[in-house]
């Protein structure tokens, strides 16, 4: 081998060939991409959804392109730092989209033909604080509740459990019988415990949206009996979780469920189609318990998930005409009945074809609906509630932290920023 | 100096320049300059409609004595030490001793022992963080059968969710994924001692073991010396198995919350919390502080003493 | 007649140590691709039995296989681990023999330059990165992956070989000088084969992180045609994460390759190892 193979052109002939052999997959097509963390759905999307659309508009090529949720905001706000996002954006609820917005990554959808199907509580999570603009094309809610196995119901002689009390009873029952591990939940991943389990069964301790608002205006705090209390009911389910609850993470309860091993889920309404595919039992499910002498009940019926046009597409003409349709009966029948636990959030009537998702929309009729108390304005600062939430609530299970220190702890961290709690 | 350079300072050296400038300029475009623009950032914090506005060493006043910030802070970097200690005291010696072993020229299979043994380094975290939690997992029971097998199930617990434990744990995980790599370097270093120095020491009388702690060991120092301070940085700029098993939140209660974990959840926010640009880059900064403060004393101190024992 | 015993006993104690340690390294795969054939009962109620006729499936490979490119995702991994490597070594190579063998002015500042490298995780630049990738129009390529992984790689590899070309002998260098060879051919025919071993050992630590690197794939590249391995399998994990038997499928073929590619590798590495150390 002699010196002159060395040269500078050598070195960079290669990088040349580097260049020319692996060039950009998707240089000449121009599709419509759509950036999601719903990894769960892509079958879905690919096989029913998108098709569905090409039948009325064969021209626009869509490809729906999901990141793993843990990842997802991360990577959509490197990529639209870049320019580099897809051109239709899913958004989360409410503050984390709102700063997509106000830092001028997502279009305003003011004046999008169909957006008057959409009731204003269903697009509260993405407009503006004035309520002058919507950015995200609402899609869908989630419904939070308890799946159970009716076989083993069946089997001890149990019934669907409407108080507190009566879901001890049950509960009881269960550990005395000791076949299934009478709660399948874990406190691994953090979020389960406070999505799950204070979300899950809170909204009935401090009444829904007048708790929720309270908080907001600074004329309830979190160290109220209602979610000391709330904290209380988390703190009681410890002795029936499974043997090692804290190691247990989110995939893990979904098996033991699944597997026949336990007979109660904290479920989210977006568990049913897993459900639906694995266990091999029959499933029923009932609505958050009421505590003694309350009438009222209350569920989470979470606004979840929307969809907005990225600011600096090349193609916002195709992009709003794919969410023009998005706001038809046609989308709304399909995407409930593909994903049923996702409700839609337009005024269309969808007729859900799964009976465990008409047992979750049957609440609607029945208790009081209100979201996650967490999300709207509550998490702008730092600390941010949410993720304070989602430790105590794994800590007060766990048995680390006290009912009255968990709500001591949220409380602080939210009078650190927030004026009207201060 | 040589000759031949010598010679050639009249002349422009032209050689010089073609063997550096690719690696220079690669590492210039693509690490340095990212890096440095990123730093840059620290001294900034997020103004009125996305501009940013200059604000000194503020973030890092707010970082280093805000509680709200510093209790994080403090905490993920005496995580970070627990993490690095634990690596010393079982990663590396357990490659010592494998390095040692396999290196003995009698022992038959030892290159199949060397090359099965690195074998889990070989695989990404996804694969070993998924691995390691079904194992490990209390619903699974593998571990707990296993340790059933020598009448030890009674000491088994969920230790990947206790606070008292996840980290060790994750650290343990670590150390059995990378243990190769210490071998890999040791055992390197051992196969270039001279024969004769060791034929010498036998001749008069020496066993494996004085073999070992006379001869070898001190020749090795300098090795183990880059063992170490490859650790250290690696250990600091962890981040990715703590991420796939416990996740950016790093509980239960931020107990396996170490630097990277820290920077990645500032800079690029998690759930419902934005991420924040500025903060990040001064975690990220610290973080370079930290680890050139670590290698300095490496380089100034313990590297000094070492080339004493070189021949 | 004691020797002999001694002897006998100490390569017991040592395979001892070797093979039990061989057992813990390698038990937690062994569990992966002997579930990865089982169905989903059988995993979770014997886990640590191997398939049997009656609960051998290959239903997770089947899934894997009509859901998930895995041929071209191994394929780009091999194409970026492998391009990087070399530019890594080469440059890495020259860059170290410059800093190792000459005086030149500013040599000790440069070496601290690079050698800076070591010590940032290169992840801290990651949206300056993602820039001047787009400022490049190299989004959505293999080719921005190869570039930052050879920068990434440059430091370490530069540290450890002009580490190890400090010791090769003045004696070689200067003989073939006075012969009158090119700066090039010493380079070449006499400083690399030296530092064989060194450059395999930085070939197995360079390639390691690329090949199993998330991050960069997930914010650098998007579409399916560009997915690296380590990307494909965690999306693949993040859509299937109950289906334990698609999952452990999927973990099964991430693991093949790579662990195949290491054992031919493996060969090299002893022969470099054993054949070149600097003595």
């Amino acid at each position: 081998m002699s010196g002159s193979l060395l040269s500078g052109s050598g070195w960079s002939g290669v990088l040349a060939a580097v260049a020319i052999a692996w060039p950009a997959a998707n240089a000449a097509a121009e599709p419509l991409i759509i950036e999601s963390w719903r990894n769960d759905d892509l079958v879905i999307w690919q096989d029913q959804i998108i098709p569905a659309f090409n039948a009325q508009h064969p021209d626009i090529e869509v490809v729906f392109a999901p990141s793993a949720p843990a990842e997802y905001n991360a990577a959509l706000n490197a990529k639209l730092e870049a320019g580099t996002a897809g051109d239709l954006i899913t958004c989360r609820p409410f503050d984390a989209s709102l700063a997509l917005f106000v830092a001028g990554h997502l279009e305003s959808l003011n004046g999008l033909a169909g957006l008057e199907n959409f009731s204003d509580v269903a697009k509260s999570a993405w407009v503006t604080d004035d309520g002058s603009t919507v950015f995200c094309l609402p899609m869908a809610s989630v419904i939070h509740g308890f799946i159970y196995n009716k076989e083993a119901f069946e089997e001890l002689g149990l019934s669907e459990p409407t108080t507190v009390s009566e879901f001890n009873a049950v509960l009881d029952a269960l550990k005395e019988d000791g076949s299934y591990a009478p709660i399948s939940m874990g406190t691994a991943d953090q979020w389960e415990s406070a999505t799950m389990g204070f979300q899950n069964i809170g909204p009935n301790y401090w009444n829904g949206e007048a708790g929720r608002l309270a908080l907001i205006s600074g004329d309830g705090h979190l160290t109220d009996a209602a979610y000391v209390d709330a904290f209380k009911a988390l703190a009681a389910w410890k002795p029936y979780l499974p043997r090692g609850f804290e190691a247990q993470s989110y995939p893990d309860s979904q098996n033991l469920f699944s597997l026949g091993r336990a007979a109660i889920y904290p479920a989210g309404s977006w568990d049913i189609s897993v459900f639906n595919s694995q266990a091999f039992f029959e499933m029923g499910a009932f609505p958050p318990p009421v505590p003694a002498g309350q009438d009222t009940c209350y569920i989470s019926d979470h606004t979840d998930i929307a969809l907005a046009v990225n600011a600096t597409s090349t193609q916002k003409a195709a992009a709003r005409t794919f969410l023009e349709w998005m706001t038809t009966a046609e989308f709304a029948d399909i995407y409930s009945n593909a994903l049923p636990g996702f409700f839609s959030l337009s005024n269309h009537s969808v007729t859900l074809e799964d009976p465990l998702a008409n047992d979750f929309l049957s609440w609607r009729g029945e208790c009081e609906s209100t979201i996650r108390n967490s999300y709207q304005i509550l998490s702008r600062g730092e600390p941010n509630l949410e993720n304070q939430l989602w430790n105590v609530s794994a800590q007060v299970i766990n048995g680390t932290l006290t009912p009255e220190q968990a709500a001591a702890e949220a409380q602080a961290g939210l009078a650190n920023w927030y004026p009207p709690q201060q | 100096m040589s000759q031949p350079v010598r010679r050639r300072r009249k002349r422009f050296p032209f050689h010089i320049v073609v063997f550096l400038a690719p690696a220079t300029l690669v590492y210039t475009v693509f690490m340095v300059y990212p890096l440095a623009d990123s730093l840059r950032l620290s001294l900034f914090a997020p103004g009125e409609a996305g501009r940013e506005i200059f604000v000194g060493i503020a973030n890092y006043l707010t970082l280093l004595t805000d509680p709200l910030w510093s209790d994080r802070f403090w905490g993920a970097l005496k995580n970070n030490f627990v993490f690095f200690v634990i690596h010393m005291l079982v990663q590396n010696p357990i490659g010592l001793l494998l390095a040692a072993l396999l290196s003995s020229r009698v022992l038959p299979g030892r290159n199949t022992y060397r090359t099965l043994i690195f074998t889990p380094t070989m695989l990404s975290v996804v694969i070993i963080g998924f691995v390691w939690q079904l194992i490990l997992s209390p619903l699974w029971g593998v571990a707990e059968d296993l340790m059933g097998l020598v009448w030890l199930d009674g000491l088994f617990a969920p230790w990947l969710g206790l606070e008292g434990s996840a980290l060790i744990t994750l650290a343990l995980i670590s150390v059995w994924q990378f243990v190769g790599i210490p071998m890999m370097l040791i055992y390197a270093a051992l196969l270039s001692i001279p024969d004769d120095l060791i034929d010498a020491a036998t001749v008069d009388g020496a066993n494996h073991y004085q073999v070992f702690w006379r001869i070898k060991l001190p020749l090795i120092w300098p090795t183990i010396g880059i063992v170490s301070i490859l650790t250290f940085v690696g250990n600091f700029n962890a981040f990715d198995l703590i991420y796939a098993v416990k996740g950016a939140l790093a509980g239960p209660n931020f107990s396996t919350d170490i630097m990277g974990t820290l920077f990645y959840r500032t800079f690029f926010g998690f759930q419902l919390q934005l991420g924040n640009p500025t903060m990040g880059a001064t975690v990220a900064t610290l973080m370079f502080l930290i680890i050139l403060l670590g290698v300095m004393i490496y380089f100034f101190i313990v590297q000094r003493r070492l080339q004493r024992y070189e021949l | 007649m004691a020797k002999p015993t001694r002897t006998s006993s100490n390569a017991i104690a040592m395979h001892a140590v070797l093979g039990g340690y061989t057992i813990i390294a390698l038990f937690p795969i062994y569990m992966v691709l002997a579930n990865s054939f089982k169905n989903r009962a059988e995993i979770f109620r014997n886990p640590m039995v191997p398939p049997t006729p009656d609960s051998f499936t290959t239903i997770g490979f089947s899934t894997v296989w009509q859901r998930s490119a895995f041929e071209t995702f191994f394929g780009n991994s091999l194409i970026v681990t492998l391009v990087s490597l070399f530019l890594v070594l080469l440059t890495g190579a020259m860059a170290a023999w410059a800093l190792s063998e000459y005086k030149f002015r500013g040599n000790i500042l440069l070496s601290v330059y690079l050698a800076l490298g070591i010590m940032i995780p290169i992840r801290l630049g990651t949206v300056s990165i993602l820039r001047l990738v787009v400022d490049l129009n190299l989004i959505d390529t293999l080719t921005a992956l190869v570039l930052v992984y050879t920068a990434q790689g440059l430091p370490l590899a530069i540290f450890i070989l002009s580490e190890f070309m400090r010791q090769i002998p003045k004696e070689l260098k200067e003989a073939a000088r006075v012969d009158g060879v090119t700066e090039y051919w010493i380079f070449f025919r006499i400083v690399l084969p030296l530092t064989r071993p060194a450059i395999a050992t930085v070939a197995v630590f360079t390639m390691i992180p690329i090949w199993n690197d998330l991050w960069f794939p997930l914010i650098l590249t998007s579409s399916e045609s560009t997915k690296t391995i380590t990307l494909g399998v965690q999306t693949f994990i993040g859509q299937y994460v109950t289906d334990w038997n698609a999952v452990l499928a999927s973990l099964t073929l991430a693991i093949v390759p790579i662990v195949a590619l290491y054992l031919i590798f493996s060969r090299q590495l002893i022969r470099g190892l054993t054949s070149g150390a600097v003595k």
